[in-house]
């Protein structure tokens, strides 16, 4: 026993930490630079690939490519459809958090279970879906062609302002809701589950009411967590493919946001331009990890 | 403010948490609800409070005479303290006091002047009068609780309920609050309840002491009274360390064993005894740490063990070692027919305590 504690503190060194705390050199070399490979190759390459390929022809070319006027109305369509699925989701999201965390129900699972629906299923078949339910052939084009319509006011003012869901920007902005919809509540249930209700109830007991409660007492409690949610749910949003490739009808200049455009432009050998707008999409996703980074250095800061 | 609560009943599904409780607290008095966990205290005082509900159709809650049964917890005039303190944490000290009177309807709200005044007095009161501007996660747990407290008085309640206030405080620091609290309930003279589950707290702080096991009120008394006369085995062998015989020799009808009930501190230790009512036994052990001596004894004729408490001056005049043989004499017993363990009935009619002569029938 003896013999070997002192093999042991000889081989260590003297200044050295216990060895029981570490690794030897090589292995703690060639585990961080697989690692630092990984990252590498699937993280840093694709990005730097997109700028050089976007500024392959030199930045006239960029700029002009970024100019084009589809591109322009892809990007406005992105922003505008993030700027509707968000808030839509950061209300939905607060509520069934709220009452998932904060109450108990029958079929609070089943609740659970669907709001985890949209991370299941492809979102290719959620497009589907609502091209089913409110394409020409579904439920919503049958009513448009029904000849004795249940509110028969209402078909007429359809009809009249000629709305369309699928193919039109209704689609894309139900599409990126229901995609992003768990991003928020998912990451408000368990953060509010783990605060509990007594701050509430001593909130309560104090005389204050169910809004007061909420807007002094909850809000500020999970403010973080839902700044969070937002900001992955918007880097979603605005990046979402799959069902809004499925609803949009990619008409170019009018239903295509920039993730669609970008397919198009590729698929015309256009990679300049198509480089172009993975750019200014590679550019929002930045913008929004430095606004998570942010949130987050902030969050540590406040409860250093 | 008195509290009058009449024929609770509150169920979870299959589990009843009150079983037709009823109770009543004189107004100004320092009542504790003591009891083991589950035995539904808690829900009892979260009922008082509005934050709960008794079952449809059971039961109703009187403060001072005017029904609250149906009224909300925020109407109730009720101050409540939470084991976990559950002070806001991104308030600060003085905003948590304020919360109370800064969310009142604006025509029932006091200035900002009247407000800060409020918050003052009661920093002082609590004696942290330095801490307005720190924010919860700066203090000490004792510390918040009594921040806590303060904000449940700020809206001057006209009754104050704590559940398990010291629970979550460390040995010393509960029993400083314990003081300060008791001191402080009675400076105000606001009609308190609180709940516990340790009898040292119960014992030592409250006016009125209400026992509570599986959903229903064992006792009520002042602490004397149930520490002294427990009403039930179950009151007696929560309430402090007792030793425990089964004895057949009792001339109580009832089949199988009465139990007799010896205090530690009522076990008497002699080296030598000449009377009929002695215990032969023999000493297993010997704590002399602490404020008190202890010795465990073993009965020579059927091994039961037997806990004996001593002053430190008298463990010293006997000088008792592992093994010595000595005499027992119990100063004080308690007897409970076998009964009372299996019918509560029983052990409420028929099995009023018998305080029998030391050594009787042993």
């Amino acid at each position: 026993m003896a013999s070997a504690v002192s093999s042991l503190s000889r081989s260590s060194g003297l200044t050295a930490r216990p060895l029981a705390t570490r690794d030897a050199p090589w292995l703690r070399y060639t585990l961080t630079a697989i690692a630092l490979g990984f990252l590498a190759l699937f993280l840093v390459l694709p990005l730097v690939a997109v700028f050089t390929e976007a500024l392959r022809r030199g930045l006239g070319a960029y700029f002009a490519a970024l100019n084009d006027p589809d591109g322009l109305h892809a990007l406005k369509l992105t922003l505008f459809t993030a700027g509707l699925a968000v808030p839509a989701n950061l209300v939905f999201g607060v509520a069934a958090a709220w009452c998932i965390a904060k109450f108990t129900f029958p079929g609070k699972s089943l609740l659970i279970t669907l709001i985890d629906l949209p991370f299941a299923v492809s979102p290719v078949i959620s497009g589907l879906i609502y091209v089913l339910l409110f394409g020409a052939q579904g439920w919503y084009g049958h009513y448009l062609a029904a000849e004795h319509p249940w509110l028969p006011g209402l078909q007429a003012w359809l009809i009249e302002q000629d709305f369309k869901i699928i193919f039109a920007v209704p689609g894309i902005v139900l599409a990126t809701t229901f995609v992003t919809f768990p991003f928020i509540a998912r990451e408000l249930i368990p953060l509010m589950q783990t605060q509990g209700n007594d701050e509430e109830y001593a909130a309560i007991t104090l005389g204050a009411s169910g809004w007061q409660t909420f807007r002094k007492v909850t809000l500020p409690n999970i403010k973080w967590g839902l700044f969070y949610g937002v900001i992955l749910c918007n880097a979603r949003a605005m990046g979402e493919f799959g069902a809004v490739s499925v609803v949009s009808g990619h008409i170019r200049g009018e239903t295509n946001t920039l993730p669609l455009h970008v397919e198009i432009l590729y698929n015309e050998y256009q990679f300049v331009g198509a480089f172009a707008a993975a750019s200014i999409l590679a550019l929002l996703a930045l913008v929004t990890l430095v606004l998570k980074s942010l949130v987050e250095w902030a969050h540590a800061r406040r409860h250093a | 403010m008195s509290i009058l609560a009449r024929n609770l009943t509150k169920t979870f599904g299959a589990y009843t948490a009150l079983a037709d409780v009823s109770l009543e607290i004189p107004t100004g008095k320092l009542v504790a609800l003591l009891g083991p966990s589950g035995s539904g205290k808690t829900t009892l005082l979260r009922i008082i409070a509005g934050l709960e509900f008794a079952d449809t159709g059971s039961g109703r809650i009187d403060f001072h005479g005017s029904d609250v049964t149906d009224v909300p917890a925020g109407k109730r005039g009720v101050g409540f303290v939470f084991q976990h303190y559950a002070l806001f944490k991104h308030m600060t000290v003085a905003e948590n006091i304020a919360f109370g009177l800064t969310v009142r309807p604006r025509r029932e709200r006091p200035d900002r002047a009247a407000i800060d005044a409020r918050v003052k007095e009661l920093l002082k009161l609590i004696q942290l009068d330095d801490l307005g501007a720190r924010y919860p996660a700066q203090l000490s747990g004792g510390q918040r609780q009594r921040i806590a407290l303060a904000r449940a008085l700020a809206v001057q309640p006209k009754v104050l309920l704590l559940d398990e206030p010291f629970g979550a405080l460390d040995a010393r620091v509960r029993k400083e609050l314990r003081r300060w609290l008791r001191h402080f309930q009675r400076e105000i003279g606001v009609t308190t309840l609180f709940v516990t589950h340790d009898q040292e707290e119960a014992l030592e702080l409250a006016d009125e002491v209400i026992v509570m096991n599986n959903a229903k009120i064992e006792q009520v008394g002042t602490p004397q009274e149930v520490y002294d006369r427990p009403a039930s085995p179950f009151v007696i062998e929560f309430l402090g360390n007792v030793n425990r015989f089964a004895t057949k020799a009792h001339p109580l009808p009832g089949a199988g064993s009465d139990v007799l009930y010896v205090r530690p501190h009522d076990v008497d230790i002699l080296r030598d005894y000449h009377g009929e009512h002695g215990v032969r036994v023999h000493v297993q052990h010997v704590f002399s740490a602490g404020n008190t001596g202890r010795v465990a004894l073993v009965r020579e004729d059927n091994g039961d063990a037997i806990d004996a408490e001593l002053s430190r001056v008298r463990l010293a005049e006997l000088n008792l070692v592992a093994g010595d043989q000595a005499w027992v004499v119990f100063r004080h017993i308690r007897l409970f027919p076998a009964g009372a363990f299996t019918e509560r009935d029983v052990a409420t009619e028929d099995a009023t305590p018998a305080v029998a002569d030391p050594g009787q029938g042993i």
